[in-house]
């Protein structure tokens, strides 16, 4: 009975452990961030590797998310007879929610991912240390250039997909299936307002990009310096993106989207 | 990789995610929707709003004209009191009727104004006189029903 408690016990204290040292380490970033734009190339360099080596799949995705939408769409709104409604459902749906949260999901898998192995590979090899002894800052070096360069490519992978996947559902409807082009724009139009829809999106997939940069770079140092430990923090930083990103989400859209 | 190839394709995805930001900005979210320039409020009383909302559409002639800013409710004259603004550029005559309507069938509710023949226009911050609230269906159907039953009642007592 003793032993469970004390199971409870230690796991609690782990937790609360796990959430301090993250804050910490998101102060620290903060707080070196400063001296690691200084060297502005680093950051320029790890924007190219999780932002634009991302374009590819956050595109396609964009696209196909956008084309099935589409098709779904069609299939519900014709039965109402409210097909020119098409352009309002996919623009919304997109900017609202499937924007932001599945190209968070894409950019975890493919960029926290890579970020986490990097980091953590890093740690293996001692490299880390290295860096300290010779008195520069593995957190000025390696960690703020990697979490601002996805903070930064995160909203812009989102605004692409969602584009995309308009073009996508423009596609289906207009060119495909013959939805009028002029109603699918101007209803699309009159529904999607800047401020309520588009700017709200935008929020919500910078704070995923905080979110997901975050917990990569964190698992990265922070993991067990041996193959396993590698392997499993890059486990970790996919599972618990996800996560944040879907729970982070559901906070934010009952803060923002309730009908006035 | 080396320097310049990594600026030029940084450069390409910074300019690719402000392009597709201001096509969600522009193309699909029209920026411009609320082109309302220099409004003015003006009020009405409705003896029932039905279901207009804050920011529901004013329209003349199909046209939007300016937006609901405000509801409340008078205790006074026991009406719903409503403030809305119009586009500066439009002016209404002093008796302008303001109605509650339906687009569509099951559409939202927006507030219609009918201009009158009057001369004067309705200055900033004047109360529409003439108002007709929102048809409920309910009353509609109980009236319509109760109507019937008038006109069977006679029937029986021939």
């Amino acid at each position: 009975m003793g032993g469970v408690f004390r199971k409870l016990g230690s796991m609690a204290i782990d937790m609360v452990w796990q959430l301090g040292f993250i804050a910490r380490f998101f102060w620290l970033i903060l707080y070196y961030s400063g001296q690691s734009f200084t060297r502005l190339r680093l950051t320029i360099r790890e924007l190219y590797f999780s932002g634009v080596l991302s374009l590819l799949i956050i595109l396609v995705s964009g696209l196909f998310v956008g084309l099935v939408l589409g098709l779904q769409g069609y299939e519900i709104l014709q039965r109402y007879g409210s097909t020119d409604a098409m352009g309002t459902m996919v623009a919304l749906s997109l900017l609202r929610e499937l924007g932001p949260v599945v190209a968070g999901l894409l950019f975890a898998s493919r960029a926290g991912s890579a970020v986490t192995a990097e980091i953590g590979l890093m740690k293996v090899t001692e490299q880390l240390k290295a860096m300290d002894m010779m008195a520069v800052s593995p957190i000025a070096r390696v960690v703020a250039p990697r979490f601002w360069g996805g903070v930064v490519s995160m909203p812009l992978l989102a605004a692409m997909f969602s584009a995309m996947g308009i073009f996508g559902g423009w596609l289906i409807g207009v060119v495909f299936i013959g939805v009028d082009n002029g109603a699918f724009w101007s209803q699309m139009q009159a529904a999607v307002d800047f401020r309520y829809d588009v700017l709200n999106g935008v929020i919500k997939s910078c704070a995923f990009g905080v979110a997901v940069a975050l917990i990569a770079v964190f698992e990265g140092y922070d993991c067990v310096p041996t193959a396993e430990g590698v392997s499993r923090a890059i486990t970790r930083t996919v599972v618990s993106s996800a996560l944040a990103i879907l729970a982070l989400d559901f906070v934010m859209t009952s803060f923002m989207f309730r009908g006035l | 990789m080396n320097r310049t190839t990594i600026d030029l394709w940084v450069g390409v995805f910074v300019a690719m995610g402000i392009a597709a930001l201001l096509f969600l900005a522009l193309k699909v979210g029209s920026i411009s929707g609320s082109e309302i320039r220099s409004p003015y409020t003006l009020s009405a009383h409705f003896d029932n709003i039905g279901g207009l909302k804050v920011r529901a559409p004013v329209k003349s002639a199909g046209v939007l004209v300016g937006r609901v800013e405000q509801i409340r409710y008078d205790n006074e004259r026991f009406q719903a009191e409503v403030v809305f603004t119009v586009d500066g550029r439009y002016k209404f005559p002093v008796d302008t009727f303001a109605n509650i309507l339906t687009s569509g069938l099951l559409g939202e509710q927006y507030l219609g104004l009918d201009p009158g023949g009057e001369e004067k226009t309705l200055a900033p911050g004047e109360v529409i006189k003439k108002t007709q609230s929102a048809v409920v269906l309910e009353k509609l159907i109980s009236q319509f029903m109760f109507g019937k039953a008038a006109d069977g009642e006679p029937a029986p007592a021939k």
